[in-house]
């Protein structure tokens, strides 16, 4: 059977039609399979769920238990018949409970990698390539511009300036599921050990991290009610980035804005938001993994969705690889 | 080579100034020679290095990739530079074993012909990491652009020795690259170099404003008064054959005027102003000395039309003769008879103003006979010449600011303290016919408002946006309603680069005008007219 009769876009989502499921639906459908916990891919009201128990536990937290219909939990690596259609998740490396779709009909097999990263992250599973027919990449930094260089290089450098300026906080946003918790057990790994002082929308979910068995030290809420401003002299604080324009920063003593995102790697991007301390920290795969990747998979012909698809597109014709955008709706490509 | 792009990363995205010093002493501190030397060096613009054209950049980056993911790559980016050091090619191949020093990549770089010159960058652009490649890029198509003056650099440096600025300035133009001499000393390691070049700087004697009260407490008999220009402050070495103009800070600003230095056929050290004009017949404004600066060179054209002179008010040697110990008095009678030797054409005499008492000084003040004029200066007359800014000698009485009343239309968020705060604000006055009035923006301002004023300015903008964009935030502007700000300001020039056709120079917030409906905000030919006189 042709791909694109095993999976197309549709206004929902990706649809598996022989299946009758969405993968990562932006709108409530009967059938659901879920790659990650980020809110543009995992949405509430869906009928029926199927995605890790990881990814399914972070919904629970964020939607509340009655997220969706019915729930069922995915082992990775194990074999799943939906109307004759067999699906199997596979880590992909991007946050706590991420994983890939394997989708297999009629010798046809297809791989929807949700996000991906291939830089090692001690919170979560590693990034595994499966052999596919046609792989559907990711190009959140689909441009020859985004290296991400080693995170312990950036971390070192927001260690080298909590040296430098002992006075100031440091202020370092980042995303609530996936980036905060990987900033702050980078920070662990290098051996930084005083209190981390975190935002609230940040709480839950780095309990659950470090339910799941992955350190983060001791955290403690950045509140005013319990603490002074001075309290805060030197310290490491770590939030959503929206936070941080917000009248919620006041608290803290002349403080140096920090940024962990792979779209930190262009200066302009840096300058604009009025960050200062740029950490070029990604849960997304950079142009050299995607290419990379792309290669692993084997793949014959390669679908490229949510970002920028053109660069990656042309990539592939250079390279005698087949190669098309698929224009999905919804999702965010801004995320990191 | 890393930790200078390191450096360059840091400062460009770096605000505060105390921010950046700690940078750089840190640098100095933590980096052997020649690389820290070098590196002052590139900062403050006494690096040689031939200069590679960015059409040449882009070709070679050409050569190595698809134009078609070149472009897709630059037009994100933006910045030919940064495009260029993020897509070079790097085969695990060239990373060598050894990251080039700086020192290194300056000795490849100053040691290239013309035509091997390519060549060499794309060698030391394969060798490099990204920031790296970066700040090679940087300086081999010239100006870094990280926003750190000469004069800071030089304050770092201070820093580190635990030494004057003062000290560093008077010996800068005798010191080159990579300074290694200058680190020694500053480290306590070695002596103070010996000031052996000629023409070089003497620090400047500086003054304070006229505070409340502070008159009270000064004997008129005490104080010479003069015209305070408004110039740029110069100082004219002439030694041995060495002609140099200096900025107050020390930077060596002959090249921008070489009509001044060519007239300096004496050997003597200078302090005035630079004005343009025919000092015999009439004195440029500030907006026609604007034609004059910032050039690295000038055209003959540009030259005739503003040409520039000097307008002397002390003297600080004459020969061999060091006067600056002498009292203000003695230095003003020998500076009278030196200036008349000189070509008057070029150089004269800032005249003494007359008065009796303050009160009729402050007259004079209030109505100078020149626009070019911006108030004037109280010298006592047995000061001795003295570095820096000493409380007392000197007094700066300025005539007192325009101001004019102005809409908040745009506030865009701080850095540091005021991280979480809008508190750069821009401003617009009304234009256009009556009933369809628009605002268009005059100019922009940082200051002038109390802590408690900044919460309430920042309430109001986040009450009252429209729009954002980034760290920008438009604010509701009509004739309705708006925010009315008095703004204080020095004084105007014509701008092409402005929509309004004005720029303000040092524009403050002098009052927050709640009361004040938008509509009755001042309009555009307020300031139209100001420019006119």
């Amino acid at each position: 059977m042709r791909a694109s009769d095993l999976l197309h876009p549709r206004p929902e989502g990706l649809y598996c039609p022989p299946g009758d499921f969405f993968i990562d639906p932006v709108r409530p459908v009967s059938r659901a399979l879920i790659t990650h916990g980020h809110s543009d891919h995992a949405r509430s009201g869906h009928r029926s769920v199927l995605a890790t128990q990881q990814t399914l536990d972070i919904m629970g937290l964020r939607y509340g238990e009655g997220f969706a219909g019915t729930t069922q939990a995915a082992a990775l690596g194990e074999a799943i018949a939906l109307n004759g259609v067999t699906v199997t998740f596979h880590p992909a490396g991007h946050v706590l409970g991420s994983a890939q779709i394997e989708v297999v009909h009629q010798g046809s097999c297809i791989v929807a990698s949700g996000d991906y990263k291939r830089q090692r992250d001690a919170t979560c599973e590693p990034f595994e390539p499966v052999k596919c027919d046609v792989f559907i990449t990711e190009a959140t930094f689909g441009l020859p511009v985004f290296r991400h260089p080693p995170d312990t290089e950036e971390i070192t450098r927001l260690l080298k300036s909590t040296a430098q300026f002992p006075e100031r906080a440091h202020l370092v946003g980042a995303y609530a599921l996936g980036k905060a918790q990987r900033v702050m057990r980078l920070l662990r790994d290098a051996g930084y050990d005083r209190p981390i002082y975190i935002h609230g929308a940040l709480a839950k979910l780095s309990d659950y991290y470090q339910s799941q068995g992955i350190e983060l030290g001791t955290l403690e809420p950045a509140t005013v009610e319990s603490s002074r401003k001075e309290d805060f002299t030197g310290a490491i604080v770590v939030g959503p980035p929206s936070a941080f324009a917000d009248r919620w920063a006041r608290r803290f003593p002349d403080p140096i804005s920090c940024f962990a995102s792979g779209w930190m790697r262009i200066r302009q991007r840096a300058k604009q938001g009025g960050v200062e301390l740029p950490l070029i920290v990604s849960d997304h795969a950079d142009w050299d993994e995607l290419t990379a990747t792309i290669r692993e998979t084997g793949a014959g012909e390669i679908w490229v969705t949510h970002g920028r698809e053109e660069a990656l597109v042309r990539w592939c014709e250079l390279e005698g690889i087949a190669a098309r955008p698929l224009h999905l709706v919804g999702y965010e490509d801004e995320g990191d | 080579m890393n930790r200078f792009a390191e450096l360059l990363d840091r400062l460009v995205l770096t605000p505060s100034r105390n921010g950046k010093l700690t940078l750089l002493t840190d640098y100095f501190r933590s980096v052997e020679d020649p690389d820290r030397g070098l590196a002052l060096a590139a900062i403050t613009g006494d690096l040689t290095i031939a200069a590679v054209k960015p059409a040449m950049l882009r070709a070679l980056v050409m050569e190595r990739m698809d134009p078609v993911l070149f472009g897709y790559s630059y037009d994100y980016v933006g910045d030919l530079a940064e495009t260029v050091s993020l897509v070079w090619p790097q085969s695990p191949a060239d990373v060598a074993n050894h990251e080039p020093t700086l020192a290194e990549v300056v000795a490849k770089l100053q040691a290239a012909s013309r035509s091997d010159g390519p060549k060499v960058l794309a060698r030391l652009l394969d060798s490099a990491s990204i920031s790296a490649r970066f700040a090679i890029i940087k300086l081999v198509t010239g100006g870094l652009r990280i926003g750190v003056s000469a004069r800071l650099a030089k304050q770092a440096l201070a820093d580190l020795g635990k030494v004057d600025v003062a000290e560093i300035e008077e010996l800068w133009h005798g010191l080159t690259p990579p300074y290694a001499e200058l680190f020694a000393w500053l480290e306590g390691k070695a002596d103070k170099p010996e000031k052996t070049a000629l023409a070089l700087f003497r620090p400047v004697m500086l003054s304070n404003p006229i505070g409340d009260g502070d008159l009270e407490k000064l004997d008129p008999a005490d104080y010479a008064a003069e015209w305070k220009w408004d110039g740029i402050r110069v100082q004219a070495v002439s030694e041995g054959g060495v002609r140099r103009l200096y900025s107050r800070t020390g930077d060596d600003v002959s090249g921008a005027f070489p009509d001044l230095a060519e007239a300096m056929n004496f050997s003597a050290t200078l302090d005035g102003e630079l004005l343009v004009g025919d000092p015999l017949r009439a004195t440029g404004t500030f907006s026609d000395l604007q034609q004059r600066l910032n050039r690295k060179s000038v055209t003959p054209k540009i030259q005739q039309q503003y040409p520039a002179f000097m307008r002397c008010y002390d003297v600080l040697q004459i020969g061999d003769e060091d006067l600056r110990a002498h009292t203000f008095r003695e230095r003003r009678g020998r500076l009278e008879a030196f200036v008349q030797t000189l070509d008057p054409s070029r150089f004269d005499l800032s005249p003494l103003v007359e008065f009796t008492d303050w009160q009729a000084l402050e007259e004079l003040r209030r109505k100078p006979l020149h626009p070019v004029i911006e108030g004037v200066m109280l010298k006592r007359w047995d000061s001795p010449y003295l570095t820096g800014r000493p409380k007392g000698p000197w007094f700066k009485w300025k005539r007192d600011p325009h101001t004019i009343d102005a809409v908040l239309m745009y506030a865009q968020r701080g850095h540091g303290k005021r991280s979480s705060f809008y508190s750069d604000y821009t401003f617009g006055v009304w234009s256009g016919p009556e009933g369809s009035e628009e605002l268009v923006p005059v100019g922009k301002a940082y200051f002038g408002f109390t802590d408690e004023e900044l919460r309430q300015i920042d309430k109001y903008v986040r009450d009252n946006t429209i729009e954002r964009f980034g760290p920008v935030r438009s604010v509701r502007a009509d004739r309705g309603q708006g925010l009315v700000m008095e703004v204080a300001f020095e004084g105007l020039n014509r701008s092409t680069r402005h929509k309004s056709g004005v720029a303000m120079r040092f524009p403050r917030i002098s009052r927050l005008r709640w009361d004040k409906p938008a509509a009755e905000a001042d309009r555009i030919e307020t300031l139209q007219a100001l420019l006119d006189t």
